[in-house]
């Protein structure tokens, strides 16, 4: 954890000194962390001299900042028009009634974050699905459990490794990729 | 580092060979350049792999000095890609993946021999097109704001200044005068592309205007509109121009500084600012003392956190100081009271990327292009039921029908059209009757929708539109930053309205109900989310009546898009009794045998989930 404030810290440094940066410090402190507990918002209050409120009404009213963990493989539906027209809302219900999400978005074990998202403008591969940082086009409701397979068997693959490396540096277990 | 127009001039001829190849002006050249777009779209279908697989494999084979692999910006035919155009020639494939590479290298570009199975096919004729500019798509084009996409590598910013970038900074700066450039602009007739249509030169007139000892100058890059990525492939494609542009618009109102506020979805255009930023302070055409003139200019990124809001001129100054994007009331306009309350010009993507074409082509050469009162070219985004999904620039006064059918191709599985969105959510869904009015602002606004900054949604026989009209006003009651009650509450009221409709439980009052809460919301908002967030229901109200009266009514969806209203059937001359479809039922309401006689839905049970209907093999599922 503290090496993730020492991080933190660094990250204030390079952009505290100009005016109007604390959306891209929350930014970073999201990258950082993985999401922005309480904690993390008071301690970039102080850092920067913002009083909590405001930051706290900063990062709510943002919809890329998020306040709770979020599970390994962020799975984003694009839920753009062009997507929606070709049929993007059925493939967000099949994602997560396979993944069995009725009022949460991240699965119980963690792997998995089911979200709509707003337009990534690859409106000419409608309907688009992001998982993590790869762009998927032209999927189909038929896909839609062939993906999770992959990126389950990749999890798998993960945690045999794990099984023979036991410390595993803990900054890439909650990364989460600016833009989701 | 670049000191004077000579300067520029010296890095222009050393890379102008490669223009002139890519131009075909020298054709018999033993070069060649072989062009891979890296835009979003062609980058999601793969293009990132092939150009490494390229390189792989012609890196040590005899062909290394002479072929050179470019990275450039988006050609527009998103639905092909990943594309590839091979100079000289502009030999077009299409669909390229990273197998394909032995052949191109073995055939093409080591015997000049064409592979055409990998040509572009015109749909009608079944034509195969050698070359770009042979394919309608391309030719009936008329590209100024995207000039540069698919011409040069955005990352080289040598290879902008190769094709005048930068020149007409260095004229602006040593010769002419702020009043000659806000003249010129005004005569071109420009208007600003973001969707408002406000004319450019008056907003320049108008912060060079004001007092002030500091001013900013900002872009607004972000380009919310679902469905619209005009913005996003200008930075992608050709990030010095918009450089250009501001700091042509610092020099001209008094500024010393200026920002990109960009949404931090477009992380491509993100990086490729950052580095165009990065090479022009390298080579001193941002910063200090810019080619020798004393004039100094500075521009910085913000990216935007994912609020639709924020592409209202004041929501988005907000924002690029870090705070919560809300706006507020205006005058005074941003010209007066702008970034930390100082004078700040504020144009979209698009509209500086018009800049240094107009200054160094001339305000009469843009004038003679588009309407009568909207001059120019206009980029527009193609998405939706359309063959030809991507991105055209065609000149102002173009119909919708020529952009959609000619153009676009026309709507794909032979289904007829019903509307086009132009807009967004602050537009209107334009039907069949209106597909010969001219593109311009006053002419769509006159029928109920609006330019916005071009994104075009085609929605054909299996779109609902009552279904689109809850789909956008979700979409503004969501993005609503709760400011002020009218937007706040008025979307919400309404979107409960649509959705009773939907649902089957609407009454006619609700229609009426409907437009009146529409008036108000429009009328009273704060700002331009709220005043045109009614535009969509209003516009589907207006053209698609019967629609609305059906779910009213009948209680049915003609489209059958609308859950709530919809019947899954088995067809039972389909079935093979798999049993995949009962397996798959949440509800056990799928009753049947396996091996045995065709399974049927018990409509009682059935929670209209469709999973059925993926799983089913034989497609023998319905809903209607």
């Amino acid at each position: 954890m503290d090496q993730k404030y020492r991080l933190l810290d660094q990250v204030i440094g390079r952009f505290n000194s100009r005016e109007g940066q604390l959306i891209r410090i929350l930014q970073e402190a999201q990258n950082i962390f993985g999401y922005l507990p309480e904690e993390v918002q008071t301690y970039i209050a102080g850092k920067t001299d913002i009083p909590v409120s405001e930051v706290n009404g900063v990062v709510t009213f943002y919809s890329l900042f998020h306040t709770e963990p979020r599970g390994k493989h962020g799975i984003n539906v694009c839920m753009g028009t062009a997507c929606y027209v070709q049929g993007a809302r059925n493939i967000l219900d099949d994602f997560r009634r396979d993944l069995n999400l009725k009022d949460q978005d991240t699965t119980d074990d963690g792997i998995f974050t089911v979200k709509n998202t707003r337009c990534i403008g690859a409106c000419g591969l409608a309907p688009v699905i992001t998982v993590d940082d790869e762009v998927h086009g032209r999927v189909s409701r038929k896909e839609v459990s062939k993906i999770l397979r992959k990126y389950r068997k990749l999890e798998e693959a993960a945690e045999r490794v794990d099984d023979q490396q036991p410390e595993r540096p803990a900054e890439n277990q909650e990364r989460v990729p600016a833009g989701h | 580092m670049i000191n004077s127009l000579k300067d520029l001039q010296k890095i222009r001829k050393e890379y102008l060979p490669d223009i002139e190849l890519r131009q075909n002006k020298d054709i018999k050249s033993q070069q060649i350049n072989i062009m891979v777009c890296t835009g979003t779209g062609c980058s999601s279908s793969g293009s990132k792999s092939m150009i490494d697989g390229l390189e792989k494999a012609l890196a040590g084979s005899k062909l290394d000095t002479r072929v050179k692999v470019v990275k450039t910006g988006c050609f527009g035919f998103c639905k092909l890609g990943p594309i590839m155009v091979v100079h000289p020639g502009s030999i077009f494939y299409c669909n390229v993946s990273e197998s394909d590479i032995p052949e191109l290298v073995e055939k093409h570009f080591a015997r000049g021999k064409i592979v055409e199975r990998l040509q572009y096919e015109e749909p009608d004729t079944g034509e195969k097109k050698k070359s770009l500019d042979e394919i309608y798509f391309f030719n009936s084009q008329k590209r100024v704001a995207l000039r540069h996409c698919g011409l040069i590598n955005p990352e080289d910013i040598n290879e902008y200044i190769a094709t005048g970038g930068y020149f007409t900074l260095g004229k602006c700066l040593s010769r002419e005068k702020s009043e000659e450039i806000i003249d010129s602009i005004k005569k071109s007739g420009l208007r600003g592309r973001g969707g408002g249509g406000f004319p450019v030169g008056l907003k320049w007139e108008a912060a060079r205007l004001s007092e002030g000892p500091e001013k900013y100058v900002v872009c607004n890059a972000d380009e919310g509109d679902p469905g619209a990525f005009m913005d996003r492939s200008i930075l992608e494609g050709d990030p010095h121009s918009v450089l250009e542009a501001m700091t042509i618009a610092g020099y001209t109102i008094g500024a010393s500084e200026g920002y990109i506020y960009v949404r931090a979805e477009y992380p491509i255009a993100v990086d490729r600012l950052e580095n165009a930023i990065a090479q022009a302070r390298a080579y001193g055409l941002l910063g200090e003392n810019i080619l020798g003139t004393g004039f100094g200019f500075n521009i910085d990124l913000r990216l935007g956190a994912g609020a639709f809001v924020c592409g209202e001129e004041t929501a988005l100054l907000k924002s690029a100081m870090g705070l919560r994007g809300e706006p507020r009331p205006r005058p005074p306009y941003p010209a007066q009271c702008g970034l930390w309350d100082k004078p700040t010009l504020l144009n979209n993507v698009e509209t500086f990327a018009n800049i240094p074409e107009i200054l160094s082509r001339g305000h009469a050469w843009f004038h003679s292009i588009g309407t009568e009162n909207s001059k120019g070219t206009k980029v527009f985004s193609l998405a939706g039921k359309i063959v030809n999904t991507g991105l055209i620039e065609v000149p102002m006064g173009t119909t919708l029908r020529q952009i959609i059918f000619d153009i676009g191709g026309g709507i794909p599985g032979g289904k007829n059209f019903k509307a086009v969105q132009t807009g967004g959510p602050s537009g209107g869904c334009i039907p069949e009757q209106y597909l010969d009015t001219p593109v311009d602002y006053d002419s769509l606004k006159s029928i109920g929708s609006m330019m916005g900054s071009g994104g075009l949604i085609v929605m054909d026989e299996g779109d609902c539109m009552v279904d689109i009209a809850k789909f956008y006003l979700q979409f503004s009651q969501d993005e609503s930053c709760g400011k002020c009650t009218p937007c706040r509450v008025g979307t919400k009221r309404m979107l409960e309205i649509l959705e009773r409709i939907t649902e089957g439980k609407g009454e006619m009052a609700d229609l009426y109900e409907l437009e009146d809460l529409s008036r108000e919301v429009m009328d009273a908002s704060l700002c331009g989310l709220g005043q045109t967030a009614p535009n969509p229901v209003l516009s589907t109200i207006k053209y698609f009546r019967n629609e609305y009266e059906a779910h009213i009514n009948d209680k049915e969806c003609p489209a059958g898009v609308c859950r709530e209203l919809l019947n899954y059937s088995v067809d039972q001359d389909k079935c093979i009794s798999c049993g995949l479809c009962a397996k798959a039922c949440v509800a056990e309401a799928i009753i049947g045998e396996k091996k045995g006689r065709p399974y049927f839905i018990d409509r009682q049970k059935c929670l209209k989930c469709g999973a059925c209907e993926t799983k089913c093999p034989k497609e023998a599922i319905y809903a209607q």
